[in-house]
């Protein structure tokens, strides 16, 4: 079989989806770990590309690329070690873990050698990308547009559940016990360490 | 390129994936493993739609409603963060004993 092309550059962004995939859990940075989540995320892309998805490879390079500008500050917002001056390395249950992920790469392999996979290519002359279009505001139109619903009902959510103060006082009034007499301290066991809603926030 | 080297591929960013998701401490890793895991989803479906399918679009329109799945898991991950940190001061698992309050 002729080695093309195609073939060792679809080897090449394989081998950098997977390492930089790995890198992400043994860096010491959190911000390096992001970006190189974004790599193994834009070699996909690449690959993508080279399977004759334009339109997808494109879109996944977009969004990923700003979804890891989001991830990168919120290493810089919430860790310890953003900039990895220090070595780090925070996991539990290591050897389960490996284990997990080693077998499930097995498993998956094991199931791709054994299953007669479909063989039945896109034609090269095909228009992928209008085909897409007509698809998403044709006979899709329902699937699309309940994406867009999930999508919208996301951001709302997100909101929610991250603003501090909603409409009628605290964001957590309706999670927090009523007092055992008026006005008293909240009823049930306290958080052992932070907690107590908006006493913690004044200092 | 064949489907079946497509397909391994997407089953090697699956298992790290799962690895990250599993092992690491922090939540913001943590949905990084599960990001890597939804990458390889991806993969795999454009390389059975690239593959098997002739070109039917409605394989692109699957690629498309993982990459929504994408962004509504981060977008919710991300506030429960913002939301379990406020509350507890909290960025590791360990430190959650509870999902109350």
């Amino acid at each position: 079989m002729a080695v093309t092309a195609a073939d060792v550059l679809f080897w090449l962004l394989a081998l950098c989806a997977g390492v930089s995939g790995w890198r992400v859990f043994a860096t010491d940075s959190m911000v390096r770990a992001s970006f190189l989540l974004l790599l193994s995320f834009l070699s996909v892309a690449g690959i993508m590309l080279l399977l004759a998805a334009p339109y997808i490879g494109i879109a996944t390079v977009f969004m990923m690329a700003v979804e890891m500008m989001v991830m990168a500050l919120f290493m810089v917002m919430f860790m310890m070690n953003p900039a990895g001056l220090n070595p780090m390395m925070m996991v539990h249950q290591h050897k389960l873990a490996i284990g997990a992920g080693v077998l499930a790469f097995l498993g998956l392999t094991a199931a791709i050698l054994l299953t007669d996979l479909p063989s039945d290519p896109v034609p090269a002359d095909r228009a992928v990308v209008h085909d897409l279009g007509i698809e998403l505001l044709g006979d899709s139109m329902l699937v699309f547009e309940t994406a867009g619903v999930t999508l919208l009902a996301t951001m709302i959510g997100a909101v929610v559940l991250s603003s501090r103060r909603g409409r009628y006082g605290d964001a957590d009034t309706g999670s927090r016990p009523p007092g055992l007499e008026p006005g008293g301290d909240p009823a049930g066991r306290e958080p052992e360490e932070g907690g107590g809603g908006h006493h913690h926030h004044h200092h | 390129m064949t489907l079946t080297s497509v397909l391994i591929v997407a089953s090697a960013l699956v298992g790290i994936g799962l690895y990250g998701a599993l092992s690491q401490q922090s939540f913001v890793m943590l949905m990084m493993g599960l990001e890597l895991m939804l990458n390889g989803v991806l993969l795999a479906v454009i390389g059975f739609w690239s593959f098997g399918l002739g070109g039917a679009p409605e394989g692109q329109l699957f690629a498309i409603i993982v990459m929504a799945v994408m962004a509504v898991e981060m977008a919710i991950g991300f506030a429960l963060v913002v939301a379990v940190y406020r509350k507890k001061q909290a960025d590791m698992t360990e430190a959650l004993e509870t999902l109350k309050n």
